[in-house]
């Protein structure tokens, strides 16, 4: 495997493998671009992978401390944990359920679109959409996307048949198996989907994409890119002209090191990212690396989410098979005479036992909530998510009060729902309700967000340096060699799952990245 | 204090081999608690078999699964019989036990129905010590492999290939 000089100032460095920074170092590494990959989780494999949910939660997610504040219901329920993310070599992506949704067209204008949503602190994208058509292609067919570029569907699971029948009876047209990032067929080398229904854990097969064994490798194979795993960054540096020049890491052993950079590209997820930049203060930037617009850690996104099970007098058997495995998209549109802006999808979920009893109705005790699981065998589940509001209250900052492992002042993550994000969610639940009402559910269960699986907004991007961290490449209105790749530069969440996006603008920043570095602008 | 049912000397093998008091649970007071059938017992070292059984009684009340046997539950809880927690545990049994006698029975353990139990733990739902049984709990009952059955659920699939050929879309009522 390559190794580059910690003095080698002439390689871009990215931080966190996952979907942003695993699919960007393989990209540029195709591209001949030097790169070393910082990872501060360790890397494992579809050999490593568990069946078993907290065993498999202890295995990848990420658990340092972190804090919480706001009326969110997370805060109160899970304060420490307010996202389920992964911290290993291919971060998020090896828990993902592959999910693969363009945005609607509409969805890149949320302000010009949407109009004023008071309390809501909304912008367009400097990005027109026609500019995403050709990157999502390329993510699509990188991740195997299923019902694009001629690739089948995937066969719908007993979760899904309940869900399609109820969608139906109500009148919903477009319900289907989703696109997915899972193989319906053999596909790049990975194998089709097996139907083993532990998505969440890490798929064993490889059938789902992830860049853990797909982007990583293949980087690492063109000996351009280096991956340091149980490397976290601690801090970044710059010299006196304010361009940044190397990162501070700890290894797995503790000890500090000095990486050299001549471009540094961050993509720790929507917590990690802003307090890096945040951690990074010094006497020239004392609010923080690329802080002059004060929007770092601001105007977090999570998706309005929320979920509805419910039971039946006969079995289902939802863990069955894949875990998301289809999707209903009739209320993704924008049709504000529902009493909302924006729109939602409603996307088949399965729990199993343990997770269940974690996350129906987190803190519930007694009969009603039990009852509920003893019928776990007859239950059926989907999950609701939509375009959540932008506002500037909802913010990482760092808590100084708290430090982590290495030291350094954790993230606080304060957020309250905007109204039009509860709005959204009752209408989700009613609609929810109402798919498996007609199927003749005994019972259901508006269920509440769990700890967030999509961060975004904390870097995002803007057309104006003063509204926004990044341009439109993601590279930070402040500083010229200093980009973000993840999902925190999202300006706006709109309704879709966040990953083939995230993927799509991480394909254009190599191209944009390589691009300045052959013209001599970085 | 009187404990239910009456506290009988008996050894843990004789405990193993006989039935013991109609009730729930026994107390043996030989420092084992234990199964009216005999299906298990359990020695207790720091805590006190009363304070045992309140807490396997308490996550029944909490969590009650009819067809989910003690066994599980006392699994579920017997990690709190140690030294560092044993005056955690012995305050919150004994605030228990003090509001059952101030509703009229001797203990929590004696207070026969489940509602009423039920009403004495709505009482101290503010606690950290009923807080941290049923959030231990979520854990110590729903993530033991051998209860997955009860409720259907199956559990690891990959060593079986997967349900691609076993009932992935067997739904058959729709
Ligand atoms: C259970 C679950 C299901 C999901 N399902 C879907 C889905 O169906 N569709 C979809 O689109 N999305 C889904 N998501 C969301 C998706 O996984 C994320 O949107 C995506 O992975 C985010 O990419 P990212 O690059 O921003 O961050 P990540 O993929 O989280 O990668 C960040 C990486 O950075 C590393 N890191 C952080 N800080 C540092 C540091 N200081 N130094 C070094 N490394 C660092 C982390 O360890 C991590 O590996 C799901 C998420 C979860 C948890
Ligand atoms: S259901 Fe399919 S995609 Fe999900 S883990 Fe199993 S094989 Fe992988």
């Amino acid at each position: 495997m390559t190794k580059f000089e910690m003095s080698d100032d002439s390689v871009v460095v990215v931080i966190g493998t996952g979907a942003g920074g695993g699919v960007l170092s393989n990209e540029l590494a195709q591209k001949g671009v030097n790169v070393v990959a910082l990872e501060a989780g360790g890397r494992y494999l579809p050999e490593d992978y568990v069946n078993d949910e907290w065993e498999s939660f202890g295995q990848l997610a990420w658990v340092d401390p972190r804090t919480t504040s706001g009326d969110w219901r997370v805060s109160k329920d899970f304060s420490g944990l307010p996202a389920w993310i992964v911290k290993a070599v291919g971060g998020t992506t090896t828990h993902w359920a592959g999910a693969s949704l363009r945005f609607q067209d509409h969805e890149w204008k949320a302000k010009t679109n949407y109009g004023e949503v008071e309390g809501a602190n909304l912008l367009d994208w400097p990005i027109d959409p026609r500019e995403m058509d050709d990157y999502y292609i390329k993510a699509e067919n990188k991740l195997g996307v299923t019902r694009t570029g001629g690739r089948a569907g995937l066969p719908g699971n007993n979760n899904y048949l309940v869900f399609e029948k109820g969608a139906k009876a109500l009148g919903y047209n477009e319900v289907h198996t989703g696109r997915m990032a899972i193989n319906s067929d053999d596909y790049d080398d990975r194998l089709a989907c097996q139907q083993t229904g532990f998505c969440f854990q890490g798929c064993k097969w490889g059938a789902k994409w992830s860049a853990a064994y797909t982007d990583i490798p293949r980087g690492e194979a063109t000996g351009n890119l280096e991956v340091r795993e149980h490397a976290h960054v601690a801090r970044i540096v710059h010299d006196d002209s304010g361009k940044v020049t190397g990162v501070e890491y700890f290894d797995k052993d503790g000890n500090l090191h000095l990486q050299k950079a001549r471009v540094i590209c961050v993509a720790g997820n929507s917590f990690e990212s802003p307090r890096l930049l945040l951690n990074s203060a010094s006497s020239m930037f004392p609010d923080g690396l690329a802080n002059s617009s004060g929007m770092v850690g601001k105007n977090y996104m999570r998706h309005m989410t929320g979920s509805v099970y419910a039971v039946f007098d006969k079995p289902v058997k939802m863990w069955r098979g894949t875990t998301m495995a289809g999707i209903i998209q009739d209320e993704a549109r924008h049709d504000p005479s529902r009493g909302f802006v924006g729109g939602y999808e409603m996307e088949t979920l399965a729990l199993g036992l343990p997770f269940m009893a974690a996350f129906l109705n987190p803190g519930a005790w007694g009969r009603g909530f039990t009852t509920a699981l003893d019928s776990y065998e007859n239950m059926a589940g989907m999950w609701l998510v939509g375009e959540d509001m932008p506002q500037e209250t909802n913010r990482v900052t760092l808590n100084t009060d708290v430090k982590d492992q290495w030291g350094l002042p954790v993230a606080n993550v304060n957020f309250s729902d905007h109204p039009n994000d509860v709005a959204m969610r009752e209408h989700a639940y009613r609609q929810g309700q109402a798919v498996y009402d007609a199927v003749g559910a005994t019972r259901t269960f508006p269920t509440p967000p769990y700890p967030s699986t999509h961060n975004l907004g904390t870097n995002r991007m803007s057309a104006d340096p003063k509204d926004g961290v990044v341009n439109k490449w993601g590279r930070t209105h402040d500083i010229e060699n200093l980009y973000i790749s993840d999902g925190s530069q999202f300006t706006t969440g709109a309704a879709e799952n966040p990953t083939l996006t995230i993927v799509a603008l991480a394909i254009r920043q190599a191209d944009h990245i390589a691009g300045e570095l052959s013209n001599g602008n970085l | 204090m009187t404990l239910t049912p009456t506290p009988r000397k008996l050894t843990r093998r004789q405990l193993l081999q006989s039935s013991v008091a109609a009730g729930t649970i026994a107390v043996a007071g030989t420092g084992f608690i234990a199964a009216p059938n005999a299906a298990w017992a359990l020695e207790v070292t720091e805590i006190t078999e009363h304070q045992l059984a309140t807490l396997v009684q308490m996550a029944r009340d909490t969590y009650p699964h009819d067809s989910v046997g003690d066994e599980y539950y006392v699994i579920a809880v017997k990690g709190y019989d140690n030294a560092d927690q044993k005056e955690f545990i012995a305050q919150g049994v004994a605030k228990l036990d003090d509001l059952a006698q101030a509703d009229g029975a001797p203990d929590y353990l004696s207070t026969k129905w489940e509602d009423n139990r039920v009403a004495l733990l709505k009482q101290i739902e503010d606690d950290a010590f009923f807080q941290t049984i049923r959030g231990g709990l979520v854990t110590g009952l729903y993530n033991q492999k051998a209860v997955w059955p009860i409720f259907g659920y199956e559990g690891e699939s990959f060593s079986f290939g997967g349900y691609i050929d076993r009932g992935f879309n067997d739904i058959n009522w729709l």
